[in-house]
């Protein structure tokens, strides 16, 4: 996030506040990731599809290949250099992230396949203990099915209600209808912090902050948020905390469920298996401590630690300053788009991170994603796995261009071009 | 390197902007939907049928140009034709539009469908240009519920 001094022109600025994004020489940072080098169609490859995975830099490809040619073994149980190498590197990466994101405590780092499995993990395991018939649980109306299915999963198990707070026309959250949907009856609150489909911003700090007024536990939806904003689960006070690597640089398979390690404590396991016990007879099974309980088998090894490399390739940058360079990104993407005649924007909200969702006249998005595709250009189509989005704003798709770090301006110049290209075929 | 103008030809954007037999069909018999849960495109299609010829054929929906252009299509080219043509008719469309019609071969059954070769060199597309082809074909079957493409 830029603070209200950055947005100011440079010329009002304060002395002291840093160029939006200067820190960032983008070219360089494109050098950092061997994909973007390749030509698509015979054009250089313009990839806008971060929303749904970004790519990766050298340094996290190297990471994982280290791993392999060098460490691998399996962690927590072998006696030998390697198994205490391999450990030391895994439970290295849990560190970083705990730091990444100021958690109090390494051991409420939970490693997992990535956001969907965490929140699958606390809806079957804090859900299925605290949830009862009769019980509500309330998300918004901007979820992601992965923040939408497991909860509806586990209200019709137990006979509990699924709540939906509603969001604006601009894809904003309407804040005071979420307050009146919080009751005696809701038991979690499970909310994005970044809508994948619109790119709104929510106000999670104030969701929070309501929430907690009636000791309900809050569920943050990091997934696309960690990639574009400086996150600290402390600072928030969230209970519970999910992202994935592979949207913020990292390899796919490998994500996060942050917990209060009360709240952690307090859960069952959601998986039985190896490494999660501390002992085991056919009577009883004593498991083992945070965060080891949530983490039954054979861990991604390699995925962590690509995941620890990942994260410390944008600290070398700050997400200070990433968030900054991002938000100007988006901005020129948003002015440029929206001056293309027939551009319907759909999310418009005030505070947005990363994602340019659009229409354009009555074509339909699938047919503008394979034209830009001949450009080289790489987005999304369709409903992006938030279909009650797309029926709040009564249409079945979107296209939607989405950023990184190392996008550019001239990527955006030839979205545009693109865009004109789409109208010319169906003039 | 495959040609947009080849998959984007004339009468298929000509076609998706007007679409023909587009409504529902006051006496059809049968009826199935077909959805392709990817790209969220829905169509309905209506048939009336006597016997086993197709005296009339409807549809309706929301889908991408390359979609909305093949029902229309579809319905103009089974239209009186028998069950058995049609059949023979989708799966010569379908050898089309994966690659295996070869282009010096015999189309000519095909007709005005043979605008849809370009979408063999697409083929995250076919799925497009097939979903009212698999819809006709379970209204012909008469099987209930809502066809996908998954």
């Amino acid at each position: 996030m830029t603070t209200a001094a950055e947005r100011l022109p440079r010329e009002f600025r304060p002395a002291d506040v840093r160029d939006a994004g200067a820190e960032i020489d983008v070219q360089k940072v494109r050098r950092d990731f061997p994909i973007l080098r390749q030509r698509v169609h015979g054009r250089a490859l313009v990839y806008l599809d971060n929303a749904a995975t970004s790519q990766k830099p050298q340094v996290v490809i190297d990471a994982i290949r280290r791993y392999y040619e060098r460490d691998n073994a399996n962690i927590h149980r072998g006696v030998h250099f390697l198994s205490e190498h391999a450990t030391e590197e895994y439970e290295g990466a849990r560190r970083k992230v705990q730091s990444f994101f100021n958690a109090a405590d390494a051991s409420e780092i939970i490693f997992v396949r990535g956001a969907t499995e965490a929140i699958n993990l606390v809806a079957q395991t804090y859900g299925r203990t605290n949830v009862h018939a009769g019980d509500e649980v309330l998300i918004t109306a901007m979820e992601h099915h992965s923040n939408i299915v497991p909860w509806q999963i586990l209200c019709e198990e137990k006979g509990a209600r699924l709540r939906v707070a509603p969001i604006s026309d601009t894809g904003e959250l309407l804040l005071e209808d979420f307050e009146k949907l919080l009751g005696p009856r809701t038991k979690i609150v499970a909310v994005t912090q970044v809508s994948n489909a619109l790119g709104t911003i929510t106000p999670v700090q104030r969701i929070i902050e309501i929430a907690h007024r009636g000791n309900i536990p809050v569920l943050v939806d990091g997934a696309q948020a960690v990639p574009h904003l400086k996150v600290d689960v402390q600072a928030l006070g969230c209970d519970f905390y999910v992202f994935s690597g592979h949207k913020v640089y990292g390899p796919t398979g490998i994500g996060v469920l942050y917990g209060k390690s009360a709240l952690l404590d307090a859960m069952p396991p959601y998986q039985g298996g190896g490494d999660m016990i501390s002992s085991v007879t056919f009577e009883k099974t004593i498991y083992n401590k945070l965060p080891y309980k949530f983490e039954a088998g054979t861990p991604h090894v390699a995925g962590a630690i690509g995941l620890g490399a990942a994260i410390e390739y944008v600290n070398g940058f700050g997400m200070d300053n990433i968030a900054a360079y991002e938000h100007e990104l988006l901005a020129y993407a948003t002015e440029a788009v929206s001056a293309i005649p027939g551009i319907r924007l759909i999310g418009t909200a005030k505070e947005k991170a990363g994602v340019l969702s659009f229409l354009l006249d009555s074509i339909h998005p699938h047919d503008i994603g394979t034209i830009l595709d001949q450009e080289g250009i790489a987005i999304r189509t369709g409903h992006h796995c938030a279909q009650p989005v797309m029926q709040r704003f009564g249409i079945a798709a979107t296209a939607r261009a989405s950023f990184a770090l190392y996008n550019t301006r001239e990527e955006v110049d030839a979205l545009v071009e693109g865009i004109q290209k789409v109208r010319e075929v169906f003039a | 390197m495959p040609d947009l103008r080849e998959l984007y030809q004339e009468v298929i954007l000509e076609h998706s902007k007007a679409p023909r037999n587009y409504r529902e069909l006051a006496t059809a018999n049968h009826r199935a939907e077909g959805y392709n849960p990817l790209c969220g495109d829905h169509f309905t299609v209506y048939l009336d049928l006597e016997g086993d010829s197709i005296r009339d054929v409807s549809f309706q929906g929301s889908g991408c140009a390359i979609s909305k252009a093949s029902a229309s299509l579809m319905t103009q080219s089974v239209k009186g034709k028998t069950t058995a043509q049609a059949a023979r008719l989708f799966d010569q469309f379908h050898k089309l539009v994966t690659g295996q019609s070869p282009a010096n071969g015999n189309r000519a059954e095909l007709g005005k469908l043979a605008v849809f070769s370009g979408v063999s060199e697409f083929p995250v597309r076919v799925k497009c240009a097939t979903l009212a082809w698999h819809t006709l074909h379970a209204s012909l079957e008469g099987k209930q519920g809502t066809v996908s493409t998954e």
